[in-house]
């Protein structure tokens, strides 16, 4: 294998800091991102962007974002649907242009119309309000820790629900109380509504992936990662090393919510288009990434991408061998899925609870021996 | 005395000198119990300050006092000639005040580098865009830290299990890897809880070789607690001795042997 440091020599302290020191690594990354990029796009079709492609990143981005908070700086979160919420009715308003009641001179309540925003900035824009939102729901994590903390996040995945069923502005008043996307474009490919392209929907949101994966492992790398691992690991030590504890947790709550509520975004405007909140962000969703993160592997960034890959593309793989290749009825085949989804997570956690990340680096430290391992 | 003079030459040549830290007359109780009573001594710069005593003494109460953990109902604490508010720890440390616990205190899920870089945090500043970025600042701060952290690591001889998970360390390294973090925060003061308890002979060897190097060659300024009474006497200029949240000697390792109150302390005392 070419999986070795041997001939590769750091010299200066930042080759050694690098994301991936190992040569091999380097050159496999850039493969993948060339495939994704310029190989993907030509090939994709509408069943592979919606069943596989379009949750395996959004997700990804959701997985990132929670593991921040869980993984890196060890916060039990159960709100991630309501966060989610969050950013996909923020994009929502942002997207089909809000209405907003400012207190004008004379005391009166007068109304702005914003023009729609472009679907790219509104998606961003909706990462910064659930920010917003988490920030305030993690206001608590200095006082509660552990599940107490999982509890009150929990609190607030039931309120977000519940505020965007009654809230009617959220959703522009509309009858359903569901929101719609409406077709919408980046520099006129559209990327959002029935008639989108898929490999346009596919690079749109692969594009917030990348960048916001290389943004999380930048920062995770970094002091601000070294701050939230130390609370994480022992909040009395980071304090008397010089962590404030409510900078360092709040700034991973904040981060998260971003990250969070980008997914959440994405999640309506492009891959559901159509959303009713208790169904698509409801507590599952919560469990779901929470599940995700805990497969892929806590305080890991490949383990998110892992553990989405695994929720998403199994019950797929499940489906395709029970109802395409045995022949089965599609409702028994749906309850077995479920069954064997539910036991391989059960086994997993009991053989390898650090997940899927720690496999890879077991076998990358026996590959690195291969195939003499003396 | 001492005490009234600026600074002054150890027999072995270091230079002491004037007062860096000074507790004056601190009481800390705890509900009714009184762990510290009405307590006051200083730590003069460049100095290796020990407080020992047996057990339940309020030693480790005393550095909490020091390092913010506690806040003591009565008494000032004076650090570098200013009287010091209540503060929290991770103000403290920023002042410039790092230490070590009793029983350890790493992160155990980070490599030994990064728990020694973490002991570097006080010194980094980049924001949250240019950490994002990892463009400018973020990126120089890493390397300039990097290189301060490499030269604590090569002086404390901890090179080879750099990139190693502390979890995966023996005792004795992982008191030198929490060392070496206090270290990397180019403390002004030092604060050491017992850093030899439960090591053989060898192991504190080379620790009280450590602790000499660290204040002979940083000049950093060391207060620790210790129950091996060799080591103390070897090691520390000044010695305060406390029972029963009581001061009951302070001076030179030899004033402190030879006072009555200190044997009495630690030997018992016939009541007849």
């Amino acid at each position: 294998m070419f999986y070795r440091e041997a001939g590769d020599f750091s010299t200066t302290y930042s080759e050694d800091s690098q994301t991936f020191p190992i040569k091999f690594d380097r050159v496999r990354y850039y493969v993948v991102l060339a495939v994704a990029f310029l190989v993907v796009p030509f090939i994709v079709n509408d069943y592979w962007l919606n069943a596989v492609l379009l949750p395996f990143l959004i997700y990804a981005i959701a997985a990132i974002g929670l593991n921040i908070l869980t993984g890196y700086c060890g916060q039990v979160s159960l709100g991630t649907g309501g966060f989610m919420a969050v950013g996909a009715y923020a994009c929502y308003k942002f997207m089909t242009g809000m209405d907003i009641y400012l207190m004008g001179a004379d005391g009166e309540w007068v109304r702005y119309a914003l023009p729609p925003i472009n679907i790219f900035f509104s998606v961003i824009l909706a990462g910064f309000v659930t920010a917003f939102v988490g920030l305030l729901f993690g206001l608590p994590s200095l006082r509660i820790k552990g599940f107490y903390l999982a509890v009150a996040t929990l609190a607030a995945q039931f309120f977000l629900v519940w505020l965007f069923n009654k809230w009617s502005w959220t959703y522009n008043y509309s009858a359903s109380g569901q929101i719609n996307a409406p077709t919408r474009g980046v520099l006129g490919y559209e990327v959002t509504g029935p008639t989108a392209e898929p490999w346009a929907a596919y690079l749109f949101c692969l594009i917030f992936v990348v960048v916001l994966a290389w943004i999380a492992r930048n920062l995770t790398r970094g002091s601000m990662g070294r701050r939230w691992m130390a609370i994480r690991d022992m909040d009395i030590a980071a304090e008397i090393i010089g962590v404030n504890p409510l900078g360092a947790k709040l700034s991973a709550f904040g981060v998260s919510s971003f990250f969070v509520g980008v997914s959440g975004a994405l999640f309506f405007a492009v891959y559901l288009g159509a959303v009713e909140v208790g169904e698509a962000f409801g507590i599952q969703k919560s469990f779901l990434v929470l599940f995700m993160i805990i497969i892929g592997g806590l305080g890991s960034i490949f383990g998110s991408f892992a553990g989405a890959a695994f929720m998403v593309l199994l019950p797929v793989l499940l489906k395709n061998i029970l109802v395409g290749t045995l022949g089965w009825p599609t409702d028994l085949a749906a309850h077995i899925e479920f069954i064997i989804v539910g036991a391989l997570i059960v086994i997993f956690l009991i053989a390898e609870p650090h997940g899927l990340a720690q496999l890879w680096r077991i076998a990358k430290e026996k590959l690195r021996l291969w195939p003499f391992p003396y | 005395m001492k005490d009234t003079i600026e600074s002054y030459v150890t027999p072995d040549g270091r230079t002491i000198g004037g007062v860096l830290m000074e507790m004056k007359n601190i009481t800390l109780r705890f509900g009714g119990v009184t762990a510290i009573k009405d307590i006051s001594f200083d730590i003069r710069e460049g100095e290796i300050r020990a407080i020992i005593g047996p057990n339940g003494a309020g030693k480790s109460s005393m550095l909490n006092v020091i390092s913010g953990f506690y806040h003591p109902q009565e008494g000032e604490v004076w650090f570098r000639g200013d009287r010091r508010p209540p503060m929290k720890p991770y103000q403290v440390a920023q002042q410039g005040i790092a230490r070590t616990f009793q029983n350890i205190a790493l992160f155990e899920g980070m490599t030994v580098l990064d728990n020694v870089m973490t002991g570097r945090l006080t010194h980094m500043r980049a924001g949250m865009l240019a950490q994002a970025l990892w463009k400018g600042r973020a990126e120089a701060e890493e390397t300039e830290n990097r290189e301060k952290v490499e030269k604590i690591i090569d002086f404390l001889e901890i090179q080879s299990i750099r990139k190693t998970p502390v979890g995966r360390l023996p005792y004795g390294l992982k008191k030198r890897v929490e060392l070496a973090r206090a270290l990397a925060a180019e403390p002004m003061l030092l604060l050491l809880d017992e850093p030899m308890a439960g090591m053989n002979v060898e192991e504190k060897e080379d620790m009280s070789r450590f602790v000499l190097d660290v204040n002979d060659e940083f000049g950093t300024t060391i207060a620790l607690i210790e129950h091996d009474m060799g080591v103390v006497m070897d090691l520390s200029d000044r010695v305060v001795v406390m029972d029963y949240g009581k001061k009951i000697g302070d001076g030179t390792p030899d004033d402190v042997r030879n006072n009555q109150a200190v044997i009495d302390a630690y030997l018992g005392v016939s009541h007849d």
